[in-house]
């Protein structure tokens, strides 16, 4: 990043847009770079319910996307990935520019049997856009030691901490799956989601704290908010297990 | 879970596709398995028989009788004439439902129950026998409740509130309507299916003709003084469709006296309207086979017993979606799936001995006003001793910002994606 705004100061503004369309690495405009940047910062609104970046990133749906470049997939500690994704790292999957473009745009295709449940960015330069936003989360060319995660996974930004005798109740998976039914008329079994968040695959301790979060009337939605308002501590916690478990 | 659900999901496959044929199937189960039969493939039905054969894993011998083989949504059938959607995206079959849930799907029409025997008549002869029976056939119109309607007239004056070719010839008629014409609108008198889905295709209509027609005119002559999401609807018309639509409540035209499907004329207390296109939603009670076995009361339609939707003339008869009495509850898809859950869990428990829970019941209705301009009203329900009472319920306020309105539509996307999935498999 440094490095690029030094570069560019050399470059004609010209030059640095057609470079931010073809994306040259680091050799952008800083103008054309904050462009891109702050497309791709409108594009990671779609992978808010699922992942964070940032300061206070935590491990959420999805593991947290800091310091992603340069990273061995699978390998963060304190998420669970999908046996894929952690093949896919042992099998030579390092997160850059490239990887990380086109796993975007063909999430499943790329990585057969990943969790993550997007259905892809086609358009190359949202691709682009995207991996640059997430590349102001990660160090410059020099690389830096790895950052642990700055809180426990369970929660993310946002969502009031619970405190453990909550998280920690022992859920029935029977009636969660029955209580379920009543979920899926929105969020579909598969995990396929359009509009609508897939829930399947979370951690238990994630899936308790937002479903709180809107039972306190912390988070807005008020399908949601009723949703949670009728769920016992109990009911939350058999539908977190359920879901959990459901891929 | 997931590797369970998956696992009986090919297991059920694999029975029907194979089992069946070669007799293993039945010689499985033998002649013991209780039959259930569904009748009515729409939100109740089709989710009632999905679930019965999905959480029974195939203890349960399921048939679905439904007439149709394309099954076309009435909820989403608005955004069809509003051009959002096409006539084939709100269109299913039932091809999941029997080979991957090994539900016998016959479509033909049930005429008769005979509730002694236990069996359903069927119009292209013969019978099913029942162990219990669900009853989900939707709404029939009553076509006179409006003077001079009928089931002829329809051709020329569509209700288009039973979705499919109903549905398309009232977009072609739209289309069609010459310049600075007036379509009309007789709304439906309560209770009726889907209440704010009359002032939806209204704004529809509006979406349309704005651009393809902006000179032409929307009355709508409702025999009811408000309406669902009112507020949200007129608010929506000022901002979007300025001067464009009248709404007419009874106290204002002074009752529907007539109307002639041949001229347009649509004669009202106040005044004549003459209709370029009518659009005539009609008085509405519980599907005709509901009648016919005597499970209707002095309402046209059919109570029921509010923690089992069990009919309260027979026990045998479970009766959901828009030919219930559901209380608080609206006729709606969402409801119709909510409560086909509840009674397939009842069924379940009293054919099988599985778990008994408590029943659930919700509702949410999502209304498109203009792009990206979505509202939603919606609530939760328990079983009270009389009737489903509403406990908690929401509604969209007007003055909302427009990113909250686009992200409301997303998420009726996202909600039709997610109930014909739950519907169809």
């Amino acid at each position: 990043m440094g490095m690029s705004g030094v570069r560019s100061g050399v470059l004609s503004g010209v030059l640095g847009i057609t470079l931010a369309i073809a994306w040259a690495g680091s050799v952008l405009s800083a103008q054309a770079r904050d462009e891109l940047v702050e497309k791709g910062s409108k594009l990671f609104r779609q992978c808010q319910s699922c992942h964070q970046v940032g300061p206070k990133a935590r491990h959420a749906v999805g593991p947290y996307l800091n310091n992603i470049f340069g990273r061995r997939a699978g390998t963060l500690e304190g998420f669970r990935y999908s046996d894929a994704m952690e093949q896919a790292g042992q099998g030579g999957l390092v997160w850059d520019e490239t990887a990380l473009a086109r796993f975007i745009g063909d999430p499943s295709g790329t990585v057969k049997g990943t969790r993550m449940k997007f259905r892809g960015l086609t358009a190359e330069a949202d691709q682009k856009a995207l991996v640059a936003f997430i590349r102001q989360h990660s160090p410059g060319p020099s690389n830096i030691p790895e950052t642990p995660p700055t809180a426990p996974v369970h929660a993310s930004a946002g969502d009031p901490d619970l405190p453990e005798h909550i998280l920690s109740i022992a859920g029935d998976s029977a009636y969660g799956e029955y209580l379920s039914s009543e979920c899926v008329t929105c969020h579909q079994a598969s995990g396929e989601d359009k509009g609508i968040p897939s829930i399947t695959s979370w951690p238990a301790r994630r899936f308790v704290t937002v479903m709180h979060a809107y039972r306190s009337k912390h988070r807005e939605n008020p399908v949601m908010r009723s949703v949670a308002a009728s769920l016992t501590d109990e009911e939350i916690a058999s539908l977190a297990v359920y879901f959990e478990t459901l891929e | 879970m997931g590797i369970t659900r998956r696992g009986f999901a090919k297991g059920t496959a694999a029975i029907a596709g194979v089992g069946l044929l070669s007799g293993m199937g039945r010689a499985a189960y033998g002649q013991a398995r209780p039959k259930v039969v569904v009748i009515g493939g729409g939100a109740g039905g089709a989710t009632a028989a999905r679930y019965l054969a999905k959480d029974s894993q195939g203890a349960i011998d399921v048939t679905l009788i439904e007439p149709t083989k394309a099954y076309y949504t009435c909820f989403f059938s608005n955004l069809y004439l509003g051009g959002y959607r096409s006539l084939e995206s709100i269109g299913h079959t039932y091809d999941k439902l029997a080979s991957e849930f090994g539900v016998n799907v016959v479509h033909d029409w049930a005429i008769g129950i005979d509730r002694d025997a236990k069996t359903v008549a069927l119009a292209g002869g013969g019978s099913v026998p029942y162990d219990k029976l669900v009853v989900s056939p939707g709404i029939d119109l009553i076509y006179d409740s409006v003077p001079g309607y009928s089931l002829e007239a329809a051709s020329l004056m569509p209700h288009a509130w039973k979705a499919g070719t109903q549905t398309a010839l009232l977009k072609n008629k739209i289309a069609a309507m010459r310049e600075g014409g007036t379509f009309a609108m007789v709304a439906p008198p309560n209770p009726y299916r889907c209440p704010p889905g009359p002032y939806e295709r209204i704004s529809m209509v509006a979406h349309v003709l704005k651009t393809s027609n902006p000179t032409a005119k929307i009355v709508v002559i409702d025999p009811k003084e408000a309406f669902s999401k009112q507020a949200l609807f007129m608010e929506g018309w000022e901002k979007h469709y300025p001067g464009m639509v009248e709404w007419l409540p009874a106290s204002i035209h002074g009752g529907i006296e007539s109307i002639d499907p041949q001229t347009g004329e649509i004669v009202t207390g106040l005044d004549t309207i003459k209709a370029d296109v009518a659009n005539i939603i009609p008085a509405q009670k519980a599907g005709r086979i509901a009648e016919a076995a005597g499970l209707t009361n002095e309402s046209g339609y059919c109570a029921i017993e509010p923690a089992t939707m069990q009919s309260k003339v027979d026990a045998n008869i479970h009766v959901i979606g828009d030919a219930c009495i559901a209380g608080d509850m609206p006729k709606s898809g969402f409801s119709a799936n909510s409560q086909a859950k509840v009674a397939a869990m009842a069924i379940r428990a009293d054919l099988t001995g599985s778990n008994k829970f408590p029943p659930r019941f919700s509702n949410t209705c999502w209304s498109l006003i203009a792009t990206d301009d979505g509202v939603k009203v919606g609530a939760r329900y328990e079983a009270g001793e009389e009737k489903i009472t509403s406990v908690d319920s929401f509604i969209s306020q007007t003055g909302e910002d427009a990113a909250l309105r686009k992200t409301t539509y997303e998420e009726s996307v996202g909600w039709y994606e997610g109930i014909t999935a739950d519907m169809f498999g």
